[in-house]
């Protein structure tokens, strides 16, 4: 090889770096991965601008989306709750979805992407195990292989969603590692990708992770949203006073928000789990109580100590038990777009059965602090304001968690 | 720390691998994790590795969630963890030693956002020659890169199986110190066959870079570091050295001593 004198071995390059991950939101996102995956993310950055131009693309997705999931989605008038907080409560209801959560309308978008990649194999993380039945729903439609990496803790507590995965024939990979929940997931699933990435494509569950993802899973999300946006209009002439969702990495909540980004009138409210209570340290509130700091490819709120090593969060629900959230959200909070609140687990289990009481609909526990938050703000609306709130799934996967809490008594 | 500072300059590196050169030898490039198994026997890792046979240390900074390391690295990261060793501890473990070959410091981005704007000056002065920020690929995100670029530290930039030949160029361009060229697909860890054919891959770094290729992950055999030197300017090191850490100080040890016989021979 050519030999170089040291001094000019350490001379500085003068040429500026291209920023490879234009899509941020503000300072946020990003692309903070080992550079193995770098290919990866530019081809799936090319093969999603391709196939949303593809008309043949957006007819089947949207297709799936009708006969196979169900959509739209009705958006139900929630009368005797809407007594309860005083204002017209409208429950917009991802839990009727075929698999019971919204995390179906990203699986079946980024599955469509995968087999247009050739990618015949399929990586996924899980918490609650809701986005994890969702991809393995997709890959038994599509004839993908499924391998989803769920927390040791996370299997125990959601059991049912465990045998539902093994049902639809993907491989449940127990993660020890950590927390052995939702983050260390995520970690498992993102080693994986490193080492498979030429055949394999990642379908990350939330608005978090590298760009692309952030934005993809926004987009494909964001059918929550524009459904709901025209059956409030229809329903009631006016859009609502007040949208509410809640957050953990947060993508039935960026996926209802963003068709009313640009209604200025229009408040939206992101609802954390606050857990044990914020000042116990043992929660999942990374807005609240976060500072900015790099997990899973993006630069966002984050929990962490002041050494930079990111917190275990805390939540009774599964789904939101995430130390970090989707760089969207702080930059729709640094925007003062959207507004960051949290409940505890306590006020969270009141609301799950508040709504199976009042309304006959038993809410994920994820989406129960949504209903926790209106309802501890009851009084603080007028009778004609109207709130929108997402159930981004249903309960039966909390039930045998919450019976032996024994709340009924 | 001052004489620390004296001795290794920021150029380090450079004549680092300008002496082997000269004597046609190759680098051995070891890693370390900062407090792992122990603090003390970090330092005592970092006192032993040059006579051992190293040539440059890396220096890893625990974090909670090393998503581009296997098993053997992020155990050996929980166990600094537990020990309490953070950023700033692993820069006073190296003041104790004092090692007299370069040493980098291989993080990931987040402890080193969090230990503040004045970390790079604190890691100069503490003795450290380059940094490696293994999820800060090129163009991920230009402001920080120019802080490292711009710190008078070597920034040691990595290139993957999986780079595409346009974007080698760049890395390199944007890189100091050497090139860390990882052999194979996946995360750190030890492995028992051979890499893939690495030639082509060094071939074509050499035809945009005239910086040192060292080449990692999964080298783990005498055997093995010997069959890369014959290749590449030098030979990383990590897992084998971290589990060898794991039983003894004296078991790390010896296994780079056979490493670099092995090379030498």
């Amino acid at each position: 090889m050519p030999s170089k004198k040291p001094s000019e071995a350490v001379t500085k390059s003068q040429q500026p770096i291209a920023d490879s991950s234009l899509d941020r939101f503000g300072e946020f996102g990003g692309r903070y991965v080992p550079e193995t995956l770098i290919p990866a993310l530019d081809e799936l950055t090319a093969a999603y601008a391709d196939a949303m131009a593809d008309p043949a693309f957006t007819r089947e997705l949207d297709e799936m989306l009708r006969d196979y999931v169900g959509r739209p989605s009705p958006l139900t008038f929630a009368p005797r709750l809407s007594e309860h907080v005083g204002a017209r409560v409208f429950l917009k209801r991802e839990d009727l979805n075929h698999t019971g959560a919204h995390k179906i309308n990203n699986t079946v978008g980024q599955a469509l992407l995968a087999r247009r990649m050739g990618k015949r194999r399929i990586i996924a993380e899980t918490g609650a195990g809701q986005h994890g039945v969702a991809t393995a729903t997709v890959c038994a439609r599509f004839g993908l292989d499924c391998v989803v990496y769920m927390g040791e803790e996370d299997m125990r507590r959601q059991e049912l969603n465990v045998f539902r995965m093994r049902l639809l024939g993907a491989t449940v990979v127990p993660v020890s590692s950590g927390t052995r929940t939702l983050k260390d997931a995520t970690s498992e699933a993102i080693r994986d990708w490193v080492g498979s990435v030429n055949d394999s494509h990642y379908i990350i569950g939330s608005v978090v992770g590298p760009a692309p993802y952030p934005r993809i899973v926004r987009d494909l999300q964001s059918v929550i949203g524009r459904e709901s946006r025209a059956q409030m209009l229809e329903r009631t002439g006016a859009l609502p006073k007040v949208v509410v969702a809640c957050v953990g990495g947060g993508s039935n909540a960026m996926g209802i928000f963003h068709a009313f980004i640009d209604d200025a009138d229009v408040e939206l409210v992101g609802v954390e789990a606050a857990g044990r209570g914020l000042d116990t340290g043992e929660h999942s509130a990374s807005l609240a109580r976060g500072t900015p700091g790099v997990l899973h490819g993006s630069l966002s709120y984050l929990l962490q100590d002041e050494s930079g090593q990111v917190r275990p969060a805390h939540s009774v629900s599964a789904g939101l038990d995430y130390p970090g959230v989707g760089p969207e959200h702080a930059y729709l909070m640094e925007l003062h777009r959207a507004t960051y609140v949290s409940v505890t687990d306590s006020e969270a289990l009141r609301g799950f059965v508040l709504l199976s009481r009042l309304e006959g609909i038993i809410p994920a526990l994820e989406s129960a602090h949504a209903i926790a938050w209106i309802t501890k703000n009851r009084g603080r609306w007028s009778d004609s304001d109207s709130l929108l709130v997402c159930i981004s799934g249903r309960g039966d996967k909390d039930v045998a968690q919450v019976s032996e809490m024994d709340l009924l008594s | 720390m001052a004489s620390a500072s004296a001795i290794i300059s920021s150029d380090a590196i450079a004549r680092r691998f300008e002496a082997l050169r000269a004597e046609s030898r190759r680098a051995l490039v070891c890693y370390v994790t900062a407090g792992h198994p122990s603090p003390a026997a970090t330092v005592e890792l970092l006192e032993g590795l040059e006579e051992a046979g190293a040539d440059v240390i890396e220096l890893g900074v625990p974090f909670s969630d090393p998503v581009a390391d296997g098993p053997v690295i992020q155990h050996s990261s929980s166990v600094a963890l537990a020990n309490g060793v953070t950023l700033d501890s692993a820069l006073e473990l190296l003041g104790k030693a004092r090692p007299a070959v370069p040493v980098v410091l291989f993080t990931y981005l987040n402890p080193l956002l969090a230990a503040g704007p004045d970390v790079l000056r604190r890691a100069r002065d503490a003795g450290i020659a380059g940094i490696l920020v293994t999820d800060l690929p090129l163009g991920a995100d230009p402001r920080r890169e120019a802080w490292l670029a711009e710190s008078g530290l070597d920034f040691i930039r990595l290139v993957a199986p999986t780079t595409p030949p346009g974007r080698l160029a760049g890395i390199c361009e944007h890189g100091s110190g050497f090139v860390y060229l990882i052999s194979r697909m996946g995360v750190t860890g030890t492995r028992d066959d051979a890499p893939p054919d690495l030639a082509p891959m060094v071939a074509r770094l050499r035809t945009v870079t005239d910086l040192p290729v060292c080449v990692g992950f999964g080298i783990s055999t005498p055997a093995q570091a010997r069959a890369v030197s014959q290749l590449a300017d030098g030979v990383v090191v990590g897992s084998a050295v971290v589990q060898a850490a794991g039983e003894s100080t004296g078991a790390a040890l010896n296994l780079v001593r056979s490493m670099r016989e092995a090379m030498d021979g």
